[in-house]
Formats: structure tokens, sequence, C-alpha cells
């Protein structure tokens, strides 16, 4: 077994060395110095300055790359692609969005204790699900338990049932597809097509001050380095290598007398608490959540974020989620036009000339193997 | 102006004879100065006609009654006059205004109240039931059919022996039935109820249910003879929703074959992952309309057949898509399905935007032909429109087609050939490389088919392929992939089942239950419903 580990934790093997924490170190500075410096101690007249569209954009971007690493752990180090990370990033997104209306208290629309769509609705009571919505502990303990537990069911009959490769990718995206129609639905007690928005304050503190957006995107950034050294260790344990080992043969694995199906599905559901935490991180910055989070084509686009920055590498996933979102928000301003025609063609060329993404583009360039 | 001296025309000669001149003069006037109001004159009692105009109320009413009673045809024109307040009183005569002549100098306006009013239109839409124009009547009938005022029995008694149109007549015969079981006198009101038994129309047992209902009906008996009824025509009503709902979910499951068909061929056999696949179906559907464009401009008379030249055209035109996007990306991904996913979803964007970028990002209006409106009318609450019958037949064709072209022909056998055993049919000299562009064409040409079909019952935009992209999959994936047969099944099942869900909890309960239902399925049936026998251990 240690031959294989050694074998496959190789190539990766410049995570673990002194340039490995370097790195982390510098992404810790420039983040969580950095921003807040650039941003609040630094004039606005300054060249130096850091407008606070660019803070919320980082923050946002960042919540990305957390979905990225996550993708990266169930796809790129355990084979399976999921096409449903966008609901628990949702359902994550949905139990934050639901603490931040409560928060809202009576300065709605309507001046009630209720959110202006339960109003406009006529809800008298709040459904059973808001039961909670008032007690911000017990809703961050939702953003963990939702995306997990579902994720841990359906992963169960899933995999039990050894459903693998495009046939789970299928159902997971049916099943996306699946929740995305209910949370349309006005009865569901979501506010429907529009979602959750106009969020006032979070712990009764303000939510649209440049100190609570530097705070939430300094808070992103830790929760992205705290996971990224998380995965670093998962998959160089030797739990991460028996992942490894089922996603090039598992077959092999199930006859060498390991479980399969513990190991994938506890991956999995702790891919999907991951989704569920970066999504409860991003409503707070982008300040809205509406099923369109939940649509094929946003857990479609995960998957390419973490196949653009390269599979199987950790950072080559958050480096890609930073790269498209970059792009799009770059693209969506100054040619809204054009940015489906690149993000289809980043689809088609990444998979077609680059199947080891920008890290294995590196890696070539270095002349290694 | 053409002043009405009603009062002097000689009046009581001979009816007929006087109709026959009024309708004679009321042409020669009408052509001649294009006035509406030539005939009424001549055949409307002119102190009939003076003493709905003037007078109190309730004796205006009166002589409205009398005057509706006569069935006179030429009433409405006349009242229609008085609502337009074209109707002017002088010396005891009434006058029609037309245009600027002048009247005698003491001319008054008639002074129509709020009531008057609402008589005078009632009157005019009972007097629509006995219109020569048969859309008229239907009109007419519809919109008085609300009321059950036992005032107007023997109007509709009239207007039922009178007319001429068998349909219209049941109609009136339903109403006059529904009138008198709302009557106030109790025999009469068990006679309707037990007369209402032979009905085979739904809105016999709405009524019913509608005299039934708590406080609508006191007697006893004749409650029990609307229950009777009203079980007698739900039993008869029963068997035409059955087959109804069972077509509408055939009709869905056609749909949906025609989706899945294209992607049987490009994921069931070739195994390639082809997100892309709704947007081939848009291909098609926009390759439809510009073909109607081209008829409506070059050829507008045979435009009722401009779907015989779309059918072809949408196959080549998502075939040729197809084939270049065998040959440039996905020829280099095959074996790799999750990269196939990746990589036609990115097609899929390029495709959508570019329609967006050429045709614009709203929807496109794709005309049915005149051939397609309508449909066939098998039971009194079963009618067939004929574009979901010809959604039906031309399924039922593609598959034909394709079943034949798969089964028994060369080009069928180097694709069998080819995805069961690759190196072994280039062995035997197949060009395979060629084969799956092929192959890959005609799974596109099918979506483009599909696409056409789909112009004809739903929107044609940019998003079209998008809303059938998941649904597609389910199909070939819950019909056993690689298997035909299988497809066929899991299309029609899924168009019932969907349907019958959706009687029961909503389209958008249903569409979900359907989705978990297929997910739940997979988990116990990992291989669909018929599994490729074999003895591979991976899927």
């Amino acid at each position: 077994m240690s031959g294989l580990g050694m074998a496959l934790s190789s190539p990766r093997g410049v995570l673990l060395g002194p340039r490995g924490w370097a790195g982390v170190l510098a992404a810790s500075v420039v983040l969580l110095v950095g921003v807040p410096v650039f941003n609040l101690a630094v004039p606005e007249g300054s060249a130096f300055h850091l407008s606070d569209y660019a803070v919320s954009l980082t923050g946002k971007i960042l919540c990305y790359a957390i979905c990225a690493l996550a993708m990266d752990l169930i796809w790129g180090y355990t084979g399976i692609l999921s096409l449903g990370h966008g609901l628990f990033f949702a359902l994550g997104g949905y139990a934050m969005g639901m603490y931040l209306m409560r928060q809202i208290g009576s300065d709605g629309q309507y001046r009630l204790p209720m959110p202006d769509f339960m109003v406009f609705l006529d809800w008298k009571a709040f459904p059973w699900h808001w039961a909670l919505s008032d007690s911000f502990v017990a809703q961050m303990l939702l953003v963990v338990l939702v995306p997990g537990l579902l994720a841990f069911v359906f992963g169960f009959f899933a995999f039990r049932s050894r459903i693998k490769g495009v046939y789970f990718s299928i159902i997971t995206q049916a099943m996306t597809f699946a929740a995305m129609l209910l949370f349309f639905r006005n009865e569901t007690g979501f506010g429907g097509n529009n979602g959750f928005t106009d969020f006032k304050r979070i712990l009764g503190v303000p939510i649209a001050t440049p100190g609570m957006r530097v705070f939430l995107c300094c808070l992103t950034a830790a929760v992205l380095i705290a996971l990224f050294l998380l995965s670093r260790a998962i998959v160089n344990s030797k739990y991460g290598h028996v992942l490894q080992a089922i996603r090039d043969a598992e077959s092999r694995v199930m006859f060498s007398g390991y479980d399969p199906v513990a190991y994938k599905l506890s991956i999995w559901t702790l891919s999907a608490v991951m989704c569920g935490v970066a999504g409860a991180l991003y409503v707070p910055q982008v300040g809205i959540i509406n099923p369109g989070e939940m649509s094929p084509a946003a857990g479609i686009e995960m998957a390419v974020w973490a196949a653009v920055g390269g599979r199987a590498t950790l950072v080559g996933p958050i480096v890609g989620a930073l790269f498209v979102n970059g792009a799009k928000s770059w693209f969506t301003v100054a040619f809204p036009e054009f940015w489906l025609f690149f993000l289809g063609a980043l689809f088609i060329a990444v998979t077609l000339f680059l199947p080891d993404g920008l890290a294995g583009l590196l890696k070539r360039r270095k002349g290694q193997p | 102006m053409r002043s009405v001296a009603r009062g002097s025309t000689k009046v009581g000669v001979g009816i007929g004879w006087h109709r026959r001149l009024g309708l004679l003069v009321g042409v020669l006037v009408g052509a001649l100065a294009g006035v509406l109001l030539a005939s009424p004159a001549w055949a409307l009692p002119p102190d009939l006609a003076y003493r709905i105009a003037a007078g109190d109320s309730d004796a205006r009413l009166q002589a409205l009654g009398e005057a509706v009673a006569s069935g006179d045809a030429e009433l409405p024109a006349y009242l229609r006059a008085l609502l337009d307040g074209e109707v002017k009183l002088a010396g005891g005569k009434v006058y029609v205004v037309q245009g600027g002549q002048p009247l005698p100098a003491d001319a008054e306006d008639v002074v129509n109240n709020n009531r008057m009013r609402g008589e005078i239109e009632g009157a005019l839409a009972a007097l629509g039931l006995f219109s020569p124009d048969r859309a008229a009547r239907a009109k007419a009938i519809a919109e008085l059919k609300g009321s059950a005022d036992e005032a107007r029995l023997a109007l509709i008694e009239k207007a039922e022996a009178a007319e001429p149109d068998a349909a219209l007549k049941a109609a009136l015969g339903q109403w006059r039935a529904a009138v008198l079981v709302a009557s106030a006198d109790r025999g009469k009101r068990l006679a309707a109820a037990k007369l209402l038994a032979a009905s085979d129309r739904p809105a016999t047992r709405s009524l019913l249910i509608e005299r039934l209902a708590p406080g609508a009906e006191a007697d006893p008996e004749v409650r029990a003879a609307l229950q009777a009824s009203l079980d007698a025509v739900a039993a008869r009503l029963a068997w035409g929703e059955r087959l109804g709902l069972l077509f509408t979910g055939a009709s869905l499951g056609s749909i949906l074959l025609l989706v899945a068909l294209g992607l049987a061929i490009t994921y069931g056999l070739m195994g390639v992952i082809n997100m892309a696949h709704g947007e081939l179906m848009m291909i098609g559907a926009y390759a439809t309309y510009l073909v109607q464009n081209a008829f409506r401009r070059a050829w507008p008379e045979a435009f009722d057949w401009y779907l015989v030249a779309a059918v072809p055209a949408s196959f080549i035109a998502a075939a040729l898509v197809g084939a270049v996007l065998e040959r440039t990306v996905i020829r280099w991904l095959y074996g790799r399905p999750l990269e196939t996913l990746l990589a036609t979803w990115g097609i899929s964007l390029i495709l959508m935007q570019t329609v967006r970028s050429i045709f614009g990002a709203q929807n496109v209006a794709v005309e049915n032909p005149a051939w397609l409106s309508g449909g066939v009318q098998v039971l009194p609450n079963l009618t067939l429109p004929y574009n979901r019958l010809a959604i039906m037949a031309f399924a039922a064709l593609v598959l034909l087609g394709m079943a034949w072209l798969i089964g028994r022909t060369r080009l069928g056998l180097f694709v069998r050939g080819v995805t069961q055993n690759r190196r072994m049919a280039a062995c035997t000299g197949v060009d395979t490389a060629r084969v799956d562009t092929y192959a890959f064409a005609l799974g596109a040409g099918i979506a483009g088919l599909a696409g056409c079909a789909l112009s004809q019952v739903g929107n044609v935009g940019p998003d079209l392929g998008q809303g059938y992209i998941v649904d597609a999959f389910m199909v070939v994936v819950l019909g056993g992939v690689g298997q035909l047969a299988g497809t066929v099944y899991a299309a029609l099942g899924l168009g019932v089942l969907n349907k019958l869900l959706e009687g029961w909890a909503g389209a958008v309960l249903a569409k979900i239950m359907v989705l978990v239902f297929i997910v739940v399925f997979i988990q116990k049936r990992p291989q669909g419903l018929f599994a490729m026998k074999g003895r591979s251990a991976e899927a």
C-alpha cells in the first residue's frame, strides 16, 4: 500500500514541501492583510485603493473557489462527476438566507415582522421549516446539516446500487433540476422565483458597510485556506489514497477488501457540506439567493472550474475558479454577447487540449512529464 | 337624414310584401349610402317601435318583451340604434338618425337609464339566438347560458324549435333543462332532473353538481333524481376523460420519444453524452422557421404545405451541424464520457449564443399550417387535436425509419458493428471513423426532426433545447442505454405517468415526482428497464 501511496502522491509532492507552505502563507497575507489594508486604510483617491466592488467580487469568487475545491475532492480525486453541487451550494445559501430574512425584521416594504414575500402571499404564520430561522446558531448548523444529510441519503442509495460514471452525473443533474422546480414554487416557502434579497443586517450588524464587506471577504478567504489545508491532509492520507485508487480502478479496490461505498459516501458528503458552507458565505456578500443557483447549468459550470484549473491538484481548481469567474466578470461588462462563446470554447478547449488543465500546462512548460 | 316616419307608412297591407320591399330598399339604400338601418323601418310595427322608445320604463320594457317574443328579424338593428342614441322622438313618431340631415325642430333624444340599457342589451343577445349566422347564434347561446331566468323559457323553446344546427340545438336543449331544473315549480324541476340523465356533456355534470350543492335544491325527491342523473352523466363522461388522459399522456410520450430517439443513437449506441442534443433540436426548429419564412415570401399560396419542405430541411441542417461537431470535437473524446459531457455542454452554449446573436433572444413565431389546426371530436368531451395526432404519427414514422436504418441497412450494420467491437469492425474493413460521423449525424438529424415537430406545439427560441435535455436523458437512461425498444416504452410510460400525476398534483409537482421516481428507479435497476445482456462487469 505504501508503494501505491508514494506513486500517487509524487506528482503532487510540491504541496507537501516548503514551497507549498510558502504559497499558503502568501495567499493568507494577500487576502487576510492585503484586502483590508488596501480597501479600508488606503484612501479612495489613491492608485492602490481596492474598490468596494473589487472586495465583494473577490469574496464572491472565493466562495466559488471553495466549490471548485469540493468538486476536486469528489471528481478529481474520487472520479465521481457530480452535476448537482449547485444544489448543495444553494441549500447552504438558503439556510443562511432564511436567517438574514428574519434579521430584516420589520424593515421590509410592508413594515411587518414577516418577510415580504410571505406578506405578499398572505401567510399569517411561519411555515414549519422556518421554525429555527430566528437563531443564528441553528441556521448555521442547518447550513452544514441540510446539504450534508441530503448528500448522505442520496449518496447512500446511489453508491449502494453501484451507480457510477455518467449515470451518477445524470441523476445528480435530475436531482438539482427537480429541486429547482420545487424552489421555484411560491408554496415551498422560499420566496419562489425571486428567492431572498434586500438583506439588512447580520447578527444585528448592518450588512452593507465597508467593514462588513471586508470582514466577510476575509472570512471566506480564511475558510478557503482552512478547507484547502484539510483537503490536502485528506488526499495525502491513506484514506485519500484509497479514494484515488477507487477513481483509477474501483473493482480492484473492492477485490482488495475495501468497501468503496463508505469511502465514496464520506467524501461525497464532505464535498456537499463544503459547497453548503460556500453558499452560506456567498449569500450575505452577493445579497441575493434564488433558485437559479440550482439550475443544471450552475452545476456544470462548477465542473468546468475544476477542469480548467486541473483536476486532482487542489490548487488547480481554485485557480480555475478564479480564472473563469474573473473572466466572466470582465466579459459580462466588456462584451456581454461573447461571454457564452468564451465559456463554451473554454469547455471544449480544456477537454480537447488541456486534459490536466492550467496546472498541467504549467507542468508541461517546466519540462515535467 | 332618412326620416323613418313610421306613423305614416302603410303598415298592414301585407307583411311579406313589406318585408321584401324593405329588403330591396334596404339593399339599395345600404349600397348607396352605407346606411345600416334601412330595412327595420318597414317591418317593425311603428307603434311598437315608439312604445319601446318612449314612456316610463315599465311600459317600455313590456313593449320590448312583446317585440322580442314576436321574434322580429329587424328588431336587433333597431335596438342597437336605440343603444347608440340614434333614435329620436318627435310628434309621436320615431326617427332613426343617420348622418347629419335635419330633424323636426322638436325632436327629442331617447333617454335610456341603466336598467333600460341592461334590458335592451339582454334582448339583443336573446335575439341573437335567431340570427341567420350560425356563429352569432352560438355566441348568443354562450352569452345567455349563465342566466336561469324562467321568463326566457318561451324564447329558448322557440329558438330550439327553429335551430337547424344539431350541436346548437343540443346546447339550447341543455340550457332549457338548466332553466327548468331551477324552476320554482317542483314538478318541472323533477321532470328536468330526470331529463338531464340522458346528457353526455361535461356542462350537464357541472350543472347537476351545482344544483346538488347545499342550499340549491331542498326537495328530497328532486335531489334523488338529480343524484341519479349525475351518476349517469358522470359514468358516461368517465370514459371520455380516461381516454383523454391517455391521449394527452401518449401525446407527451410521443414528444418525449422524438426528443429521445436521436439521443438513443448518440448516447445509447455511441456513448457520447451529448448535452448539445437540445440545441440540435433547436437548430431543427429554427430551420423550420426559416423554411416557413421562405414559403411565406416566395410561395404564399403553398404556405400550408411548408412543413413538407421543413421536415427534410430540419433534418439536414441539424445533421450537418452534427457531422461538423463530430469531425472537429467529439471524434477526439470517444471512450471518455465525462469529457464528452463537458465538451458538448460547451458546444451547446456556443450554439445557443450563436442563434441568439443571429435571430435575437426573443422567441420567433412558427405558424401551424391550416390543416394542423382544429381536431376530430371522438366523444362529446374528447377532442383530439390534429397537431397532436400528427406528432404521434410523425414519431411513429421516425421510429420505424430509424429501426429500419439501424436494423436493416448496411450503414446500420456498420454502426452496430462499430459500437459492439470497434477494432474487429475495423479489421473487417469498416471505415470506423466515417461510420462514427454518419451515426452522429443521423442522431443529430433526428434531433432536428424533433425540433421541427416541437415548433408546431411550443415556443421556438434559443432556450428551446434546455427544457428538454434533462427529459431526454431520463428517457434514454430509464429505457436502458442502447435499447431502442426500451426508449419507446420509457417515453410513452413517462408521458402517461406524467399526465396521470399532473391531474392529481399539478404540473410542477408531477414533474418533480417523475424525476424522483426515475432517480429511485435507477437505484433499483441501474441498467434501465431493459438491460443489455452481456458479461461486462462495468457498466
